[in-house]
């Protein structure tokens, strides 16, 4: 049968599995900007195996636009896995510092206040200024940063959104497509 | 060089420099076991090894030294990529004190070849070079073949420099660790293909009562030409070749329809339009064939066969897939399928068949070349073309029969690479005829390798379609530019049998068909290079031809020239 793509743009996360070579990271990220497309958001970190990195990548697209990143992305020697994850199949997360003005005492009261409604720390303060540490979603994060905008921020690092499949499902599970991905990677 | 030595490597073309001058000194010692052509020009050489490793079937290889010598490799590289043709190309970089510091002749040639490589490899320490090598062949001609670029630093190719090296013949690097580690993840054995994707396939065609076939680049790559024809014959179907698929099924055969798409013929797109039922074997659909991915065998369910799942729904979305190297999905499918007929609808579909013979128009024509050539070079003479009408003539025209016959720029269109890739097949293949067949606008592009041509006595015969224009170029502005003929006339030198006799070759200047057959002749009985420069009119054009994006029927010139 012929596939149906929706047409409806919306933020995905690109779960990428790769090997820990030089120039890696590049080789994926070039697939993005070689389309056109503007990364959201891009994080690497290692993982539970010796040499395996994971790459997230956000961006808004559509349902074809995101299948054929991910099929160029596969083809890719280096890159053992992918997963094309959303916000249904799975659980996304980012971390942000927010530096945030704080001069009098009636506004470091009030800050205090909010962040521990947002379940986040205070993790730096002197006489000028707080720096505020908060995990969540995107959203949640979000909301936090515009009710700080009052105090005046001085400087926001983020980390960039996570993800993993909700479930007992990995990224690592067999299944035909990466099977046939496979075949043409096959150096025997 | 043992590296190579390995591959069984004995052709290597190439050009030396400052930062390769020790792997040329190495080579030095080996040249009664590696031969080195030397061009006279890095895309020369690119283009040849290309061309080698079309024509033979082997991996070519190609020498260049750092920064322009890397740059110039370039358009070969990216040649070799977009047609999946394996070279391994071997560049050396500046030394590791000087990396990064823009050093003289120092480029990031594996970060400007990382888009149009299979992979690159940047090789910092000598005890690593064994296994880049061996990892940088098994790469190029697995899978789906492609270029595969290693770049040495200086000191890495230092001669006082000693590893510890054993010399493992390229049989058994399936044992080596680095092989083993790039096929952890791929299982140790080649995977099976899917027998209920090929059940399905088999189902699909039963119920078909208007099949099409669609040979492309990957039966070519793959050497499946005996497995596509039995596969054809069974069917019973008319069968398309795409530019790439050239030779992949022979040009005579009675199935044949011609080549398919934006210069395909009225047979083959109107089958494509009509079928019920399309199987394309290693080709990607690309916008050259499906003109209108929206429309593309509208009535049909297409079926895909390809090595490269990543080509899967990437330009026309398909009914159904099956994944594996074109020769063995093709086998196995041969093995479980009857013999059908389709009497009627091959009765409809090839009678559309432009007739081979060339009509007396009064003037000296294309196909009048081509047809002399069909009725004298021998049947199995390796053909290189440029890039251009003169190129589609030749797809149209000559008959090719086995894969590697027809080399030519299909993806990239580089204008410039039948000379490099004649050269390539004159190396590879010595007991083959071999014509290049240019246009003038390319042949300038890269002249300078007749140099190499004489040099190494290669018995080439470059047959020049000399329209004094950028023939293809010039059809589309006066078809759709109103005859604006922008910068397209070609109303300037070289005179081209001048050209060839300043490098010590015979030229021909031919202005009919008499004097083509009797310079022809001449030519192949001398066994000698030489060029034979063929004036041809200025308003000649490939037909049909369908404009871009347009439905695959939408003719805008029918077969033999009328408007459509």
């Amino acid at each position: 049968m012929r596939r149906v793509f929706n047409p409806e743009k919306k933020i995905y996360t690109l779960a990428v599995i790769v090997e820990d070579i030089p120039g890696i990271l590049s080789q994926v990220a070039r697939l993005f900007s070689r389309k056109g497309y503007n990364i959201e958001s891009i994080v690497s970190g290692a993982t539970d195996r010796p040499g395996i990195t994971r790459i997230s990548i956000e961006l808004l697209a559509d349902e074809l636009m995101i299948d054929q990143i991910a099929a160029q992305c596969r083809k890719l020697l280096g890159v053992k896995a992918v997963k094309i994850l959303d916000e249904k199949t799975s659980i996304r997360r980012e971390i942000a510092f927010i530096k945030v003005r704080a001069a009098e005492r009636a506004a470091r009261d009030e800050i205090l206040q909010i962040v521990n409604v947002f379940k986040g720390k205070v993790i730096d303060i002197d006489l000028e200024a707080m720096t505020i540490w908060v995990f969540g979603d995107q959203d949640k994060n979000e909301a936090l940063i515009r009710l700080l905008k009052d105090f005046g921020i001085l400087e926001i690092a983020k980390t960039g959104t996570i993800a993993i499949e909700r479930g007992h499902g990995t990224i690592y599970d067999d299944n035909k497509l990466q099977e046939e991905f496979n075949y043409g990677k096959n150096v025997l | 060089m043992e590296c190579l030595l390995e591959q069984n490597v004995d052709t290597i073309f190439g050009y030396p420099g400052g930062t390769i001058i020790n792997l040329y000194d190495e080579l030095y010692r080996y040249k009664d076991k590696i031969h080195h052509i030397l061009t006279s020009h890095e895309q020369g050489a690119s283009h040849a090894a290309d061309g080698y490793a079309r024509a033979t079937g082997k991996v070519g290889v190609c020498f260049a030294t750092s920064g322009p010598g890397a740059t110039n490799i370039t358009t070969g590289i990216a040649t070799a990529y977009l047609d999946s043709s394996p070279v391994v190309f071997i560049t050396c970089n500046v030394g590791e004190s000087l990396l990064g510091k823009d050093a003289f002749q120092e480029v990031d040639i594996t970060g400007i070849a990382m888009p149009i490589t299979k992979a690159t490899f940047l090789v910092r320490d000598p005890e690593d070079i064994p296994d880049a090598m061996r990892q940088a062949f098994a790469i190029a001609q697995s899978g789906r073949p492609g270029p595969v670029l290693v770049d040495f630093l200086k000191n890495v190719t230092n001669p006082d420099v000693m590893i510890d090296y054993e010399f493992i013949p390229a049989d058994n690097n399936r044992d080596c660790k680095a092989i083993r580690k790039l096929a952890t993840d791929s299982a140790m054995s080649a995977p099976e293909i899917d027998t209920e994707d090929v059940e399905k396939l088999l189902d699909m065609i039963a119920e078909s009562k208007k099949p099409f076939l669609l040979c492309g680049g990957g039966v070519v790559r793959d050497r499946a030409d005996k497995e596509f024809r039995e596969f054809a014959e069974k069917i019973d179907a008319p069968v398309a070749i795409t530019l790439m698929g050239g030779g992949g099924f022979p040009g005579d055969h009675p199935l044949t329809s011609g080549m398919i798409g934006m210069h395909g013929s009225e047979a083959s797109n109107i089958a494509c339009d009509e079928c019920d039922l399309l199987i394309a074997v290693g080709s990607r659909f690309s916008d050259r064939v499906a003109l209108n991915p929206k429309t593309f065998a509208k009535q049909a369910k297409i079926v895909q066969i390809d090595i490269d799942r990543a080509e899967i729904d990437k330009n026309v979305l398909t009914d159904h897939h099956i994944i594996g190297s074109a020769g063995k999905v093709l086998s196995m499918l041969n093995a479980k399928l009857p013999q059908y007929e389709h009497k009627e609808w091959k009765e409809h579909i090839l009678p559309l068949r432009e007739p081979s013979k060339a009509p007396d128009l009064g003037r000296f024509t294309p196909q009048q070349i081509l047809e002399t050539i069909r009725n004298t070079a021998p049947k199995d003479a390796v053909v290189s073309t440029d890039v251009g009408q003169h190129q589609m003539w030749a797809i149209k025209y000559l008959h090719f029969q086995y894969p590697g016959q027809l080399l030519t720029s299909g993806g990239f269109g580089t204008m410039g690479f039948g000379m490099g890739a004649a050269i390539g097949a004159a190396v590879g293949c010595p007991d083959k005829c071999v014509l290049n067949i240019t246009g003038d606008g390319c042949l300038r592009m890269n002249c300078n390798e007749l140099a190499t041509v004489q040099h190494y006595d290669l018995p080439i015969v470059t047959i020049v379609f000399n329209n004094g224009a950028l023939g293809m170029v010039r059809q589309w502005q006066d078809l759709i530019y109103d005859k604006r003929y922008s910068e397209t006339t070609m109303d300037r030198g070289p005179d081209f049998v001048k050209l060839a006799e300043a490098y010590g070759l015979k030229g021909y200047r031919v202005k009919n068909v008499e004097e083509m057959q009797t310079t022809l002749k001449e030519a192949l009985a001398e066994g000698k290079a030489c060029v034979i420069d063929c004036l041809l009119d200025i308003n000649e054009m490939v037909s049909p031809m369908v404009a871009a994006g347009h439905d695959i029927t939408d003719f805008l010139l029918r077969e033999g020239g009328s408007v459509g």
